[in-house]
């Protein structure tokens, strides 16, 4: 925790916790995907990572409508591009560069494998209507984020030498970001109190037999699990890589904060 | 062997308006010609992802950033069906692709201008997707059915994406002064460049006439443009942009806007490699390809060992 992160009292401060954590997520990871875009291995995966990019937005987007709706801001757009990185609240390891294929790859499996089963989770849950309405739209394209992310750890894992050392050096060097998929604060314990967030270590298990029977399969070996977790992004204690990505992404509607972008 | 009798037969089916398919019989000459027309076509849409995708991670609000990653990827998608397209005539991805990259295949010279402000975006859209429109609304007519269906389509697509790219240049050109500056100066950028995508003037196309005749193609390059600047002088009056041609005028004689000199110069040097980002847009293509090589031969030492699995199992 921050010194400037409020521990929410109400339902509706919480609930905005909540969207704004998966908003972030999800801009972010999707910005990384963008930066493929003309760049891909083959023309194929031009359009599938363009297309994983589009959806991570979309949910970002809608996610932060929602809360825009709930705090009176003027739209989506605020939280993208009028707050500053310790604002941010998406977990490290979506920020990160993009890397090489590999490291792409493994960081949307990984990923889309976690928000598989939070999305699967947070449906039970999570009552409000229009939410929960959002989260099943979204479920449905996870389905296929993790698919293809899936297929192609295989692909890579079990090809050749190459690239067999390229993805598992890519599990070497993100493992230690993976804590914050399972690491809850008080503000998750809050929001888990108020119906809005699920125990996310209730299925650790589950994505780690997901994601070592993946590895399993594509002949790649298991990450060192007692190795330091990196931690406190989600409250604004980010890596030094955000700080250019928004810089980035936000510097013509920062330029031009009075004229007309939509 | 394309004797006469062959050729007569093939040319009475082009003058009766049929499509040629994959497996009908044509002249070497008409397959060739077609595989440099829809590759060079296909190549366009790939390199024209480079400029557009520079404003993808600045782009200005969560709904132009969307707007304009949809966009890419339908390009890619264009580059798809239209290398699809090409293996049809019996060419391989592989080897069209390494054409441009390593060789002297042409892609639309339009992609090697850089794009400096977000108005560029959306001066690509309406010019520049505006300009390919006029081509391929006319290509859909060509006589090899592969290709007319492929430009239906992607026309469909390009229609939407002038719309979209006209609306953010309108709400640009009546905004700030930053904005209309912005606005502005990339058409005065944009405007010329555009006119050269038709191609080089009817006298000096060497292609153009054994094109028509084989009903590939069904206008000339000077027909397209001058229904292009017709068109696109009523637009920009619409949304108060001026194009940058103090010769337009308008013919009542003949129903059309003349329009000033065109800088050929400047089209020959930019298509011998001399552009402002000629260099820079193979680069990034070559790029691509050579550190996705060993991503292409994983997938395929996979598929390989995957096979030899189910072969052991049955």
């Amino acid at each position: 925790m921050s010194t400037f992160d409020k521990i929410p009292e109400t339902k509706e401060e919480a609930f905005l916790e909540v969207l704004l954590r998966l908003a972030d997520d999800r801009l972010i990871h999707g910005h990384r995907l963008s930066e493929w875009c003309g760049h891909g291995p083959e023309l194929e995966e031009d359009l599938a990572l363009a297309n994983v990019a589009l959806d991570m937005i979309g949910h970002a987007a809608s996610l932060y409508s929602y809360a825009a709706q709930l705090e009176g801001k003027p739209d989506e757009d605020y939280y993208a591009y009028f707050r500053d990185d310790i604002d941010f609240k998406n977990i490290a390891l979506v920020e990160l560069p993009k890397g090489d294929f590999a490291f792409t790859i493994l960081r949307q499996f990984l990923f889309s494998a976690f928000s598989f089963f939070n999305y699967r989770e947070l449906i039970k849950t999570v009552k409000d209507e229009q939410f929960n309405g959002m989260l099943q739209k979204h479920f449905k394209e996870i389905k296929y984020h993790l698919r293809h992310s899936r297929e192609w750890v295989l692909r890579l894992g079990d090809g050749t030498e190459e690239s067999h050392r390229r993805i598992q050096e890519a599990i070497d060097e993100i493992w230690m970001y993976t804590g914050e998929f399972f690491h809850l604060d008080d503000i998750d314990k809050a929001a888990i109190s108020f119906n809005l967030y699920t125990d996310t270590s209730a299925f650790k298990k589950e994505w780690e037999s997901l994601v070592f029977g993946t590895f399993e399969e594509a002949t790649l070996q298991k990450p060192d699990n007692d190795q330091y977790m990196f931690e406190g992004a989600r409250s604004g204690r980010h890596t030094e890589y955000l700080g250019p990505l928004l810089a980035q992404m936000q510097f013509l509607r920062r330029s031009h904060p009075e004229a007309e972008w939509k | 062997m394309d004797t006469k009798e062959k050729l007569d037969a093939f040319q009475d089916r082009i003058d009766r308006g049929e499509k040629i398919e994959p497996k009908d019989w044509m002249p070497e000459r008409y397959r060739q010609q077609l595989i440099r027309m829809i590759s060079q076509h296909a190549h366009s849409e790939i390199v024209g992802m480079l400029p557009e995708g520079n404003w993808i991670p600045r782009a200005p609000s969560l709904k132009r950033k969307m707007v304009l990653l949809a966009k890419v990827q339908d390009e890619a998608g264009h580059g798809l069906y239209l290398y699809s397209a090409t293996e049809t005539l019996g060419a391989r991805r592989q080897d069209v692709v390494e054409d441009y990259i390593y060789g002297n295949a042409k892609y639309s010279s339009i992609f090697n201008y850089p794009t400096l402000t977000y108005a560029d975006i959306c001066v690509i859209g309406w010019l520049v997707d505006g300009a390919a429109i006029v081509n391929q609304t006319m290509l859909a007519k060509s006589s090899y059915g592969p290709y007319a269906r492929a430009n239906l389509r992607i026309c469909r697509e390009e229609s939407f994406h002038k719309k979209q790219g006209y609306e953010m240049l309108a709400k640009m050109a009546s905004g700030t002064d930053e904005q209309k500056k912005m606005a502005q100066d990339a058409v005065n950028r944009w405007w010329w460049p555009t006119l050269m995508m038709f191609g080089p003037p009817d006298s000096d196309s060497p292609n153009s006439a054994e094109l028509i005749k084989w009903g590939v193609k069904t206008k000339t390059n000077d027909e397209l443009r001058q229904s292009y600047v017709d068109r696109m002088v009523m637009e920009a009056e619409v949304i108060d942009i001026k194009l940058p041609d103090p010769d337009l005028k308008y013919n009542k004689k003949t129903g059309h806007w003349e329009f000033g000199e065109i800088p050929w110069d400047e089209f020959w040097a930019v298509v011998k490699g001399n552009g402002p980002m000629n260099r820079e847009r193979i680069k990034a293509r070559k790029n691509a390809y050579e550190d996705g090589e060993w991503v292409r031969e994983a997938a395929i030492a996979y598929a390989r060992k995957q096979k030899l699995k189910e072969g052991k199992a049955s």
